[in-house]
């Protein structure tokens, strides 16, 4: 089964979230920058986002399933508030570390090490 | 009638006080004791005053008892309690022995020595008062009521002031028992006992100091013992003594005199033992004690009798119940029913009262007689005890181990007394078998100690030597029917003796020595303790003018002997006792003027002793001159009345109803008025008692005063006799051979069995166990201690290896991530497909 000749389904739905994914791990994996590393966090969160929209499609609804068919719709609002709150928080620890330190460079903060 | 009901309240209330204010002062004392004062001094200031009030009750009592009862001193006797059939409102009330028979011949009674004819008016009308009040008293003796206009009657006033226990078979209370002996006893105790208070604060002075020099302790390094004075001590002992014999004195029935037996007893342990780092005092205390345990084993028995065939330890009848005197008086032939029936028990049916019949039968066949005997032996068995008679007698010339005005308190005046007083107390019980015993063990001892003081040489040991042979002549008086003769006896030496021993401990202090070999002289050193101990030693040889006037010994000692050849003449076969009675007469003056002569007169013998020597302080030789007053003159009559000692006695004669044996159907005990009114028999005892004095007195005089005849001479003629008397007839050799060694022997035995196979049982249960916890210990240190360690070095060392994956560095965390997730899809998918190919 070709993708690029169906039309657009939940599959390419599912590959664009996938490609985001990876994207974010990659990012967070590779980033030095605690700036660069939260961006890999939203990318990842999106990519979640855009799976579970696509799998809230109506089309994949059951027949005679007693739901409002907004359940993925509805955990991505919920997953876009709370990476608002954790980008909040995040970018409040990165600025005061910051301050202590001069530096936004992730290697450098492994005091917590075992 | 209401007179005698408010004395009837009255006495009891003041001689219970007069019972309880030594108590007061050993509470406080014990409580405060060394904080009264420097060492204590005060502490005998408080134990003087509380005997001086006691003493105080004791007198007002006294006279009032006289002002409302009088002195009659005529006979009563042989006469019947009265049934208590009346329902008396009052805890206490006046009992009245009617007499049934009256002797007129006994209206001389010692007409010739100490009294007169006269009546006492007074008190006869007294008598018919109470004779109409209590009416319906004498059911058994109607046809002798008339007989009451002459005779007088027995007053006694019976309670109690706590009922410990009452039930239909048992009665137990904190009663008391009060007639006149009780007060005139009362008297006496509390007069001796305050003399010897404040002769004691003299005597012990030494005790007030923080470090006293013991002499004659030493230590096994040579030196004297130091310790601490016991001044308040010493007086918190005297004053539970007092109470403890005061509350013997006034007890309402026998288990209540148990208790202040036993009481008094471990008073004189206490004190005999005061010394008590002193080896020898420590014996002496332990050996008064154990051998008053062997006496006191058979006053349990006879307590045991009497209780469980009477139900009752009551003298006299109380609230209505009938006391043991009662139910033995009433009783025909002197057997109460509850002994016969006691006594008959394998004829009784379970459930079936006996009848009348029943009873007379076994009555006839003297059942219950036996017990009666048990009962009376068993009393006297502890009396023996206490009064150091013959068997038991061992313990009091140990007893002077104790300080001197102890000796002269307990061991001489009072407490050895308090066997006679209990003989005299329980009269009515004794059958004539038992009183025979009584006078028989009575006329040994008398004999024993008699001969044994003879050639004792320290002072105190003659005394008391003395003391156990007049208790011996008390004890036989009491023996032969002589009730009045051994209690007068009892309370005139009580005084003389008490007034010997205080000097002789005045000498003691002055010469710091008992041995009288190495005193001499001392009249002119010390002439109040001279002269006051001649005063004693005439008292107890009986000295006096034949049938005109006498020091107090004469007149009991007079007494004694006459009722003793009254007695062998109605029983000639026991006439031993009498020539034993006369024969110790002489031997008491002997041996009590060769103290005398031996210590005060001649020359000095040891002269650093005679110069050392001084007279007492007079704190001391004061309370001597009281005693020496009273020894000499308290048996006199006050002149225009009958108001005499023997008189007062008299007044307290309990009723008697046993006369003849019924064992020993030849026995007789001749009633006491004889031997007064029998001129025959009165004027020989006079003579003799006079005569066996004199020559002892003589004889002594011409050994020890003059030296006419030398003592040594005689003695190395007899070295044998001599030996045997200082050996002190080798009783206590006996003693030590048949009962200390043996009970020595086996408790080595014991001690060595406890030693080698107790100690050995049990020190290897030790062992065991000490090896077994080692083990356990082992087990628990490696093994149990092992595994935690193990279990916590691996967690450890997990830890240290998982420590270095927590890198810190973030990025690498999300590959962990990444890859772990990655890793388990590929698991997953893996095991997923494997699941499926197996379906």
């Amino acid at each position: 089964m070709n993708l690029l000749t169906q039309p657009v389904g939940v599959s390419h739905y599912l590959v664009v979230g996938a490609v985001l994914f990876v994207c974010g791990v990659v990012c967070m994996a590779t980033k030095r920058n605690a700036l660069g590393v939260l961006m890999g966090i939203e990318l990842v969160l999106n990519g979640a986002n855009l799976n579970f929209i696509a799998f809230g499609s109506h089309v994949l609804n059951r027949a005679g399933a007693r739901t409002l068919g907004l359940d993925g719709q509805l955990i991505a609002l919920f997953v876009i508030v709370l990476a608002a709150a954790e980008a909040a928080i995040a970018l409040a620890i990165t600025l005061n570390y910051y301050n202590n330190q001069a530096t936004v460079d992730v290697d450098h903060a492994d005091e917590l090490r075992g | 009638m209401e007179q005698v009901d408010q004395l009837a309240s009255l006495v009891p209330l003041l001689l219970g006080g007069a019972w309880l204010l030594p108590l007061a002062s050993f509470t406080l004392i014990f409580l405060f004791g060394p904080k009264m004062g420097r060492h204590g001094r005060l502490a005998a200031y408080v134990a003087t005053g509380a005997i001086l009030g006691s003493f105080v009750l004791s007198i007002t009592s006294f006279t009032m008892w006289l002002a409302q009862h009088g002195v009659t001193g005529a006979p009563t006797h042989a006469s019947h309690d009265a049934e208590s059939q009346q329902a008396a409102a009052e805890k206490s009330r006046a009992f009245l022995l009617e007499p049934s028979t009256f002797d007129p011949a006994a209206n001389h009674f010692t007409s010739v020595a100490y009294r007169t004819d006269d009546h006492h008016e007074e008190a006869g009308d007294d008598a018919d008062h109470l004779q109409n009040d209590h009416h319906g008293h004498g059911t058994g003796t109607s046809d002798h009521g008339h007989a009451a206009h002459q005779a007088p009657e027995k007053v006694v006033y019976t309670g109690s002031w706590y009922p410990l226990y009452r039930s239909k078979t048992l009665l137990i209370d904190i009663g008391y028992y009060i007639d006149i002996l009780t007060v005139s006893i009362f008297c006496m105790v509390t007069l001796i006992a305050s003399c010897i208070h404040f002769y004691s604060i003299g005597y012990m002075h030494e005790e007030l100091t923080d470090e006293l020099v013991d002499n004659e302790c030493k230590l096994p390094d040579g030196t004297s013992l130091r310790r601490r004075g016991r001044f308040h001590r010493f007086f918190q002992y005297l004053s539970l003594f007092c109470f403890s014999m005061l509350g013997l004195v006034i007890a309402g029935n026998v288990a209540m005199v148990f208790v202040f037996w036993e009481l008094v007893g471990i008073c004189s342990y206490l004190l005999i033992g005061f010394y008590r780092e002193r080896h020898s005092a420590s014996t002496a205390a332990n050996k008064a004690f154990i051998v008053n345990r062997v006496g006191d084993f058979g006053m349990i028995i006879g307590l045991m009798a009497l209780w469980g065939s009477l139900g009752t330890f009551a003298f006299g009848d109380v609230d209505g119940r009938p006391g043991v005197f009662t139910l033995v008086t009433q009783a025909p032939g002197g057997i109460p029913n509850g002994m016969v029936r006691l006594a008959a028990y394998d004829q009784i049916e379970a459930g079936v009262q006996p009848t009348d019949e029943q009873l007379a039968i076994w009555r006839e066949q003297h059942l219950g007689y036996g017990l009666l005997i048990v009962a009376g032996l068993g009393i006297f068995c502890g009396c023996v005890g206490k009064s150091a008679q013959f068997p038991l007698h061992v313990w009091l010339p140990d007893a002077m181990e104790g300080p001197t005005p102890v000796s002269a308190l307990i061991h001489a005046a009072t407490m050895v007394a308090a066997g006679v007083y209990l003989v005299g107390r329980f009269y009515p019980v004794f059958s004539p078998e038992v009183l025979l015993v009584i006078a028989y063990i009575g006329a040994i001892t008398l004999f024993l100690a008699a001969t044994i003081a003879i050639a004792a040489t320290d002072i105190k040991r003659v005394l008391a030597y003395s003391t156990v042979s007049q208790l011996g002549y008390m004890m036989l008086a009491l023996g032969v029917g002589g009730w009045l003769a051994g209690l007068f006896h009892l309370v005139t030496h009580a005084f003389f003796k008490a007034l010997l021993f205080l000097c002789s401990g005045s000498v003691i202090h002055a010469c710091h020595t008992n041995e009288m070999p190495l005193m001499g002289g001392l009249r002119k050193k010390m002439p109040w303790t001279a002269y006051t101990m001649l005063v004693g030693c005439l008292a107890i040889s009986g000295a006096g003018i034949p049938f005109v006037i006498g020091f107090s010994g004469y007149y009991s000692k007079d007494a004694i002997i006459a009722q003793v050849l009254s007695f062998s003449r109605a029983n000639p076969a026991h006439a031993p006792l009498y020539w034993v009675a006369a024969g110790g007469a002489a031997i008491t003056a002997f041996y009590m003027f060769r103290l005398w002569f031996m210590t005060f007169a001649g020359k000095p013998r040891d002269t650093h002793i005679y110069e050392h020597a001084h007279e007492s302080p007079k704190v001391m030789y004061v309370p001597l001159v009281i005693l020496a007053i009273f020894a000499t003159g308290v048996a006199w009559r006050v002149p225009g009345t009958n108001l005499s000692l023997a008189n007062l006695i008299e007044d307290g004669r309990p009723v008697t109803s046993m006369t003849d044996g019924v064992f020993w159907s030849s026995l007789r005990i001749p009633n006491e008025h004889l031997s007064h009114s029998d001129v025959g028999i009165h004027t020989t005892a006079t003579l003799v008692a006079f005569g066996t004095a004199l020559s002892g007195f003589l004889l002594a005089l011409l050994f020890y005063g003059t030296r006419t005849l030398n003592a040594e001479e005689v003695q190395q003629q007899f070295p044998r006799i001599h030996r045997f008397l200082i050996n002190r007839w080798y009783i206590d050799d006996l003693y030590w051979a048949i009962f200390v060694r043996p009970t020595h022997f086996i408790a080595q035995r014991v001690a060595a069995f406890d030693r080698q196979r107790i100690d050995w049982f049990i020190d290897s249960t030790a062992r065991w166990v000490r090896g077994l916890s080692r083990l356990d210990d082992l087990i628990d240190r490696y093994v149990v201690d092992g595994f935690v360690n193990l279990l916590a070095t691996w967690t450890y060392g997990i830890g240290l290896s998982l420590r270095r994956v927590q890198t810190g560095r973030l990025r690498q965390y999300v590959m962990f991530i990444a890859v772990g997730t990655v890793a388990l899809f590929v698991l997953a998918s893996f095991l997923w497909s494997y699941a499926m190919a197996g379906s």
